[in-house]
């Protein structure tokens, strides 16, 4: 199980460390602060919108989760600084990640 | 002694990063380039019409370049009606890829003093990555990277920003020129603008004499290179319309993957 096979079936999961518990992001095996195993927390995670723009009717935003993991992500709604915001779709297309909030 | 080229293709696929996952599917430059400057914008209460003169200069500028892609000029008005990228990107914000190549000799200090009469000493070298991926960066105001590394080329120098006479910053997108100098400490935060607004009005070529990459065109490969030939003829006195006056010493920033990654090499005579 890995943060790839979980977002390919429709899952967004946070990588942290069994050892010393610090998220892990980009997400890796083993954990870039002390090689400790990494574990994927499941849920429904809140993100806070940081930065938008718009490109014809679709925006994209920087959202952070966990005060660590930034990602790129579309809205459909007009979103607002420090918005919070849920994952509402994410997966792998085309070799590419993809992922959506609201 | 050895001699460097860089090169690259219009077409090249090296412009858009695609192992940087966490931008999901918005991994072209314009994605990057709108979050920079919808930040830059809104930290900094700077409009869009401010911030398309730096194409408005570095195209003036590069009409002096017989290398540059186009000698075409603009107006801030033709900035703001070009095609809309993003709501916060005009195609004459952004510089063009293009296909090109570019070539220097680098040779030891003995060999230099036997073929020529006219060398450019590299007297300050600094190199900062602060991650491999975009939204890694903690501002997205400013350029961590270039700070980093400009403080250390001219710390290597022994040379601080206020003796830069000429300087080449990596002004892909418009947003990026105020963004580089402010980091480079040219100017304080958020006065990048007023700088090239002033260089702009006095006709002064300081910053990016050659076009920059707006004015000249984008060979990603080429790009290092060729800003260290424009820095490198500027201190030999060998720039002709866009020389700039008692260029001693002149300073290269270039940088990559969303301002990640920077360069900074201090010249002289």
């Amino acid at each position: 199980m890995s943060f790839e096979s979980e977002l390919s079936k429709g899952e967004f999961t946070i990588p942290e460390c069994i050892e010393c518990k610090k998220i892990v992001w980009p997400p890796t095996e083993f954990c870039s602060n002390c090689f400790g195993e990494v574990c994927l927390k499941k849920g429904v995670f809140e993100g806070k919108i940081i930065e938008f723009s718009k490109q014809n009717e679709t925006y994209f935003c920087m959202v952070e989760f966990e005060n660590t993991v930034k990602i790129m992500a579309k809205m459909l709604k007009t979103p607002k600084i420090d918005q919070i915001v849920k994952i509402s779709k994410c997966g792998i297309i085309n070799d590419n990640y993809f992922f959506q909030v609201n | 002694m050895v001699f460097i080229s860089g090169a690259e293709r219009y077409d090249s696929p090296g412009q858009i990063l695609s192992w940087d996952d966490s931008r999901g599917e918005f991994k072209h430059p314009i994605f990057w380039a709108s979050i920079f400057t919808k930040s830059y914008k809104r930290e900094f209460s700077i409009s869009d019409e401010q911030l398309a003169l730096v194409s408005v200069k570095n195209h003036k500028q590069a009409k002096e370049n017989p290398n540059a892609l186009s000698n075409k000029t603009y107006t801030i008005q033709d900035v703001m009606n070009s095609k809309k990228l993003t709501d916060d990107l005009k195609l004459l914000d952004c510089s063009q890829p293009c296909t090109g190549s570019a070539s220097i000799i680098l040779a030891t200090e003995e060999i230099t003093k036997k073929i020529t009469d006219n060398p450019v000493w590299i007297t300050g070298i600094g190199q900062k990555t602060t991650s491999a991926g975009f939204t890694k960066n903690e501002t997205f105001s400013s350029m961590e990277s270039t700070k980093l590394s400009g403080q250390d080329a001219l710390k290597m120098s022994n040379h601080t920003i206020h003796d830069i006479d000429v300087a080449e910053v990596h002004d892909a997108f418009s947003v990026c020129e105020p963004m580089a100098l402010e980091s480079l400490g040219f100017s304080d935060y958020g006065e990048g603008m007023d700088m090239i607004n002033n260089l702009y009005d006095t006709n002064n070529f300081k910053i990016n004499p050659r076009g920059g990459l707006i004015g000249s065109g984008h060979p990603l490969g080429a790009t290092g290179i060729s800003q260290t030939i424009e820095i490198a003829q500027q201190i030999q006195s060998n720039s002709n319309k866009r020389q700039v006056d008692n260029a001693n010493v002149g300073l290269v920033h270039n940088m990559s993957a969303a301002a990640t990654s920077s360069t900074v090499l201090v010249l002289e005579k």
